[in-house]
């Protein structure tokens, strides 16, 4: 398979499940903060196509919940009340894309709610919160490495082009900030910002935190780039007919560092967002009640939690797709510019 | 060779400098510090914070301060806690050299599995055995370490397997030597596990690459035709050519893993920087977070710094650079 073709799948893949997460408001259920007091830590419900009679249904229902006689947390599947899915259903209103009104839902039942994937402690529709959890993480995310590639694009281009004692200073301090474990990084400069904010500026905080502690890596590389096309023949050419640096900049040099700045950003994408998960599970990140794919993990650190709410893991897994996507799609960009080399960019990405 | 050593050693040294006095510029962004939650309190006087304050030194101009702070780690005190009311440097070893015990472990063991693993991988190359590798690697590489350690951590709750959190049961002290052992070991295989296997995928992927990289060498062929044995071509003359990019790698693996710890020693509630880091973020004890933070770039830079030697030692290509320059 041709590289082009890998990369256009891909790319379609990774469209297909930012899509989804996009439309959070359509494919959830629910409201993600909506309480349900009454069924907190409910199991995932599961979708039942042949009823307790053996009868075979085409439309898929789930059984709602009785709590176990003598217990307050077990529940059981009430054979006695089937509730078919319904599809296309109107339900809570939300906004799509951040500003289309709308109500429609991809699938609910009639009367009562219906948690595919369980409930939290208040009752809140996991699915729901794992959707909009996944706008917040992935824009943090997107975000953060738009804005590391290009504080490190600025940098590494006017170091790589100017070169002498602008080049030595900047990349001594890129170097103190590879020198350093990147979490520990992430965390020292957390450390130094406010603790106390509401989620709003927390999301930006993390968004700052993340492209101060990434931009070394990619500055580098432009660096390296910039350094071996400012000598190019038909740059020395525009510039011996007159061409301003900015010029030989923006026409000549800074395009040829467009392949390295798209591996960078699918690399560094899912290492940012994994971030903005670690901060947020520690507390160091997006508050409750607005639901991001770390703090829903959070929750995880109790022990009972551990022990009678396996479902509260489940949003551990879902990154895992979104990982394999920005994964192939990094492999697959990167196949033409060295194919067999051990690359020191990935090495790189490790430390 | 000794020159070859001061460089590295002097360039090792700036960068620690360096390190702590980014550090100490961050602390001036920081708004609040350890004292301020006291404000609240109706008992303590306005005139006893700002005593607290000149106390500690918090008072003072940046440039003071860290002249001060570099004072007291000549003094082996690296500033003053806080939260413990104790200088900084005994608090912080105690934890660095549990996080140096189990990334140490974690890499040793990490390494022992991945380059057999990736040079069985790299002799198949292309073959049935090298494809399941590579779909595993690539697997596992998609679960990221938060996912892989919360997950071992509820497969062993549900299970009991293994203890989960701490470092040591809560009589080790009168266990017989053997058993502290025994339980050191069961305590410490779920938190290394969950690191061997995070940093596992990349590991193997390298030195697959390498290795079938140098497979194809004519000195390989020209050794089989002297009908040396298959397992001393593979181990004693391709892995030794395929060296140098791993050693490099060494060097990063101990950072990857370093970072990778200190998320893991939260979650399974491990004794070492990374719950102090987290604790001393949310509390403000500024200078230990400084000192965790420089703990770290230590720990990497003496990782890198043997990775250096490693190399030099491994490599005569480097050796005979290094003495026409």
């Amino acid at each position: 398979m041709s590289r082009r073709r890998k990369v256009a799948i891909w790319l379609l893949v990774l469209g297909a499940l930012h899509g989804i997460v996009v439309c959070a408001g359509f494919f959830a259920p629910y409201d993600p903060v909506e309480q349900d007091r009454k069924s907190p830590y409910l199991p995932p419900m599961r979708l039942h196509f042949v009823d307790a009679q053996k009868h075979l249904h085409l439309r898929p229902f789930v059984y709602l919940f009785q709590l176990r006689p003598g217990t307050f947390d077990q529940y059981l599947e009430d054979t006695a009340q089937p509730r078919p899915l319904k599809f296309f259903v109107p339900g809570d209103r939300y906004r799509l894309l951040g500003f289309l009104p709308a109500r429609l839902h991809l699938f609910g039942a009639d009367t009562e709610r219906i948690y595919l994937v369980g409930t939290d402690a208040f009752g809140r529709d996991q699915l729901s919160r794992l959707l909009f959890g996944g706008q917040v993480s992935l824009l943090a995310g997107l975000l953060g490495a738009g804005f590391t590639l290009l504080i490190g694009w600025c940098i590494g281009a006017a170091a790589g082009y100017y070169g002498g004692w602008r080049d030595d200073l900047l990349m001594r301090v890129a170097e103190l900030f590879l020198a350093l474990p990147w979490l520990y990084l992430l965390f020292a400069i957390r450390a130094f910002l406010p603790l106390a904010v509401n989620p709003l500026q927390a999301f930006f905080l993390i968004v700052t935190v993340i492209a101060a502690v990434g931009w070394a890596r990619p500055a580098r590389l432009v660096r390296g780039v910039v350094l071996s096309a400012k000598e190019r023949d038909f740059v020395r050419a525009a510039r011996g007919f007159g061409a301003s640096d900015l010029y030989l900049l923006r026409r000549h040099i800074l395009p040829e560092t467009s392949s390295v700045l798209l591996t960078q950003a699918a690399i560094l994408i899912p290492q940012f967002v994994l971030a903005e998960m670690t901060l947020s599970f520690l507390g160091l990140g997006v508050p409750e009640p607005v639901p991001s794919w770390g703090n829903l993990l959070s929750n995880l650190q109790q022990y009972s939690v551990l022990v009678s709410y396996w479902w509260m893991y489940l949003p551990a897994l879902i990154m895992v797709p979104f990982f394999l996507g920005y994964l192939g799609l990094a492999s697959a960009l990167q196949e033409r510019a060295e194919p067999y080399k051990i690359q020191r960019r990935s090495l790189e990405s490790l430390a | 060779m000794m020159r070859y050593l001061l460089r590295r050693l002097a360039h090792a040294f700036l960068l620690v400098i360096g390190v702590s006095i980014l550090a100490f510029l961050f602390t001036t962004l920081a708004p609040g510090n350890y004292f301020d939650e006291m404000r609240l309190n109706p008992q303590i006087a306005p005139e006893t914070l700002v005593a607290l304050r000149a106390q500690y030194q918090l008072d003072r101009p940046l440039p003071l301060r860290y002249v001060s702070w570099l004072n007291s780690v000549l003094h082996g005190q690296m500033g003053f806690s806080f939260a413990y009311n104790s200088p900084v440097a005994p608090l912080l070893l105690v934890r660095a050299k549990n996080t140096l015990f189990l990334t140490v472990t974690a890499t040793l063991l990490a390494w022992a599995i991945a380059l057999p693993l990736g040079v069985w991988s790299a002799e198949r190359i292309g073959r049935f055995p090298d494809r399941v590798i590579s779909w595993s690697t690539a697997a596992l590489l998609a679960i990221p370490d938060l996912a892989l350690a919360l997950g071992l951590l509820v497969l062993t709750v549900r299970t009991g397997w293994f203890p989960t959190g701490g470092m040591a049961s809560v009589d080790f002290e009168s266990l017989s030597s053997l058993n502290k052992i025994r339980d050191l070991a069961l305590h410490m295989a779920l938190p290394v596990t969950a690191l061997v296997l995070s940093a596992l995928p990349l590991l193997v992927r390298h030195v697959r690459a390498a290795v079938a990289e140098v497979l194809g060498a004519p000195f390989l062929l020209a050794a089989e035709g002297h009908g040396i044995p298959r397992r001393t071509l593979l181990y004693r003359y391709a892995l030794p050519a395929a060296a140098n990019p791993l050693v490099s790698l060494f060097g990063f693996s101990i950072g990857a893993l370093l970072s990778g710890s200190l998320l893991i020693e939260v979650v399974m509630s491990w004794p070492g920087l990374g719950p102090f880091l987290l604790e001393a973020i949310l509390a403000r004890d500024i200078y230990v977070v400084i000192g965790g933070v420089l703990f770290s770039t230590v720990f990497l830079v003496a990782g890198n710094f043997l990775a250096d030697l490693l190399l030099y030692w491994l490599d005569p290509r480097i050796r005979t650079e290094r003495a026409s320059r």
